[in-house]
């Protein structure tokens, strides 16, 4: 799974990882640039540049106009000219301006040119909820970036992961929307290699084998998944969970042979029930391994609803007892 | 003549108080004792709420907060221009303009202490609620700027951003739409130097953010945003500008963030110590007290007087904020839609009686 790591390793939060990425990446490749609102001196809001703009400078890592369509649309015309930008906007909430950009050209050069221009840009942002943030500060819109094809869409929940994925999606030759969970960014550590390794993009990771239900999910969403699974194993009841670690390219063959195993899928995710990702999973499952299928696909998500301010949200995000309740739906039927 | 010049472009800066509160004779705005110490009771009210937010924030009884400290001149010569039927757009650092328009404070910090209630403003005002996407208020004061106009109602409509907020493409969008259509409207921009980390100077090459106003066909001016006469002389004219039916223009009030973003932030990360000495030393506050003492208007026994005023008014507010009832967490289906659709209805239900699925 991973190239050229060495035997180093180093104990790394999720957001730190993110920050070993971008650095190791910039070492070996001088034309990718960060961009993005305050990302330099400062080292981003969340920390994810800290340390980026003192070693590479103010060409390298660039403190941009507050504007996200700049953002990404100069990025684009960077990417054409020779750059690998991986821009940062600060919230998904914060996106909006910059949908334009990104589903108007960065989706699209390739294809419009037939191939003769191709847009290798990296859009970092930290999504989702449960950090008592203002309005805005909470959002997953990760079924937005996936039904704009064009687009792949990267989520990681563990700091190995991030920092694999996040090389990958910079040498990916197009574009790439990367969804930090940002929750989770410093939820803790674990062993990260040093120097450039890979984990591939569309490559899913089942974390716990098992063979009564399948639950899958990715991002802040995977800590109560695992939650359930391991109060579950209590009774004897054998769950495995998927970690999907891209959405868009998807491994649909891990996630149907998961399925066409257990024949009981629940999908997790806090972005809201219709038309999220979940519907899509659903979808897939219901194509491919319907006759496999010993319950309903369940899902657990946030509501169709606004996110609500700080002090509702732990009532609107799925926790380990609404992932439980789902999986028991399905064993039930 | 085939090159001649069809635009020349001039901005003015306007201050009437200097740093000590030594007042321009022919600039001094006429104004009655009552109205000048006004002015100070809603700077002095600004700054307490502000303390105790600080306050609150740090020992977890709101969440994060953004200070306007340093900012109470700009906030409150604009505000002195305003009355109850005027439009309030705010962006999300305004609590001093709508505290001084008369939201009760105990809203303002719900709001900050993330309840939704906080945004349930009373029926005899016109403040829309806090805004978090910079900039893209300002659109819709453009847009209620023209209402007012095609209604001919005599409101003006008070656009609020700050300096970084001036690089989104809303803030075009608006300052070009009232211009085309005549919008009654005053986009107000506090410059306090900084959004974020990131310096004035970033967001653009210009050498004023006023001076961006010509390019869409309205006045601009650029006024010392810690001078409290000086904003309240640049307001009145641009609010009877509206008013009249003359249309949108744009104020850039010049003034500094004192404190940290919000409370969320580290301003010592990026920023020198000898800059926030700088502008300590022209507080507003301090400098428009020098004014009216000066002018024999204000004593140090009014100072205490009014510091144990406000503070007293600042503590009834938090009481009213902390006996508030907890609101019913179902609620956050309620406000959707006018009429709730089968999914929301549904969820709602299996909410309600606590299915956890
Ligand atoms: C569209 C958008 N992008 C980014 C942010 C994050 N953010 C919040 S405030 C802010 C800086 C705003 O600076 P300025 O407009 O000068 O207002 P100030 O905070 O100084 O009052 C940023 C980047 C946001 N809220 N909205
Ligand atoms: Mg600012």
């Amino acid at each position: 799974m991973s190239a050229r790591t060495t035997d180093k390793t180093q104990k790394l939060t999720l957001v730190q990882a993110v920050t070993d990425a971008l650095q190791c990446a910039m070492r070996e490749d001088p034309s990718i640039i960060v961009l993005g609102e305050d990302v330099g001196l400062n080292g981003g809001v969340f920390r994810a540049t800290d340390g980026l703009f003192k070693e590479f400078g103010a060409d390298r890592v660039i403190d941009t106009p507050l504007a996200e369509n700049g953002i990404v649309g100069s990025a684009i015309g960077l990417a054409i000219g020779g750059f690998r930008p991986v821009a940062e906007i600060q919230f998904t909430g914060f996106v909006y301006p910059a949908v334009n950009q990104i589903f108007a050209h960065a989706a699209r050069y390739r294809n419009r040119t037939r191939g003769r221009y191709h847009v290798p840009l990296v859009v970092r942002m930290p999504y989702g909820g449960g950090i008592h943030a203002p309005e805005h500060h909470s959002e997953s819109y990760e079924a937005l970036m996936v039904n704009t094809p064009g687009l792949q869409v990267v989520i990681p929940s563990t700091p190995y992961d991030a920092k694999g994925l996040l090389i990958s999606a910079i040498q990916n030759n197009d574009p790439v929307i990367f969804m930090e969970p940002k929750k989770i960014y410093r939820s803790f550590r674990e062993d990260v290699p040093e120097g450039v390794y890979h984990v591939p993009l569309g490559k899913a990771n089942v974390v716990k084998e098992g063979r009564d239900v399948t639950v899958v999910s990715y991002g802040a969403m995977m800590r109560p998944s695992l939650e359930a699974q391991e109060f579950l194993a209590r009774e004897n009841i054998s769950v495995e969970v998927i970690d999907l670690r891209s959405l868009v390219p998807l491994d649909i063959d891990t996630l149907i042979a998961s399925v066409t195993k257990t024949g009981r899928l629940v999908v997790v995710h806090e972005a809201p029930r219709s038309c999220g990702f979940g519907a899509e999973l659903t979808a897939l499952v219901n194509d491919k391994a319907l006759v496999h299928l010993l319950a309903p696909v369940e899902r657990v998500t946030g509501y169709d609803t606004i996110f609500p301010y700080a002090i509702l949200e732990h009532h609107y995000l799925p926790d380990r007892e609404r992932v439980v309740a789902g999986i028991r739906k399905t064993l039930d039927f | 003549m085939p090159r001649q010049v069809i635009f020349e472009g001039r901005i003015e800066n306007l201050s009437i108080l200097d740093k000590d509160g030594q007042v321009d004779k022919k600039l001094e705005p006429k104004l009655t004792r009552d109205q000048l110490t006004g002015m100070y009771r809603l700077m002095v009210m600004m700054r307490k709420f502000d303390e105790k937010a600080l306050n609150l924030q740090r020992q977890g009884r709101i969440g994060t907060y953004g200070s306007l400290r340093g900012q109470e001149a700009a906030q409150a010569g604009i505000a002195f221009n305003l009355t109850k039927t005027d439009w309030v757009v705010p962006s999300f650092r305004e609590h001093g303009v709508m505290m001084a328009l008369g939201l009760p404070m105990h809203l303002i910090y719900a709001y900050w202490k993330g309840d939704e209630r906080g945004n349930i403003v009373p029926p005899d005002l016109r403040i829309l609620p806090a805004s978090v996407p910079v900039g893209s208020q300002l659109v819709h004061a453009a847009g209620l700027g023209m209402a007012m106009r095609l209604k001919d109602e005599p409101s003006v409509v008070v656009g609020f951003a700050g300096d970084g907020a001036t690089s989104e493409g809303d803030f075009h969008e608006a300052l070009n739409f009232a211009g085309v259509f005549n919008a009654r409207t005053v986009f107000f921009i506090q410059n306090n130097q900084w959004a974020i980390s990131v310096p004035r100077k970033r967001q653009t090459a210009a050498e004023s953010i006023a001076q961006k106003a010509l390019a869409y066909g309205i006045p601009g001016i650029q006024v010392d945003g810690n001078d409290v006469l000086a904003v309240y002389a640049a307001s009145k004219a641009a609010v009877e500008h509206a008013r009249s039916g003359k249309g949108a223009s744009l104020i850039e009030a010049v003034t500094y963030r004192m404190g940290d973003h919000t409370t969320a932030d580290d301003q010592k990360r990026y920023r020198d110590p000898d800059d926030i000495a700088y502008w300590l030393a022209r507080d507003p506050i301090d400098r428009f007290r020098k004014y009216l003492v000066s002018k024999k208007m204000w004593t140090d026994d009014n100072d205490a007087a009014l510091a144990a005023e406000m503070t007293a008014m600042v503590e009834d507010e938090v009481k009213k904020l902390e006996s508030m009832p907890a609101p019913t967490p179902v609620e956050f289906f309620d406000h959707m839609y006018e009429t709730l659709p089968w999914n929301l209805r549904e969820q709602r239900e299996a909410f309600a009686q606590g299915d956890r699925s």
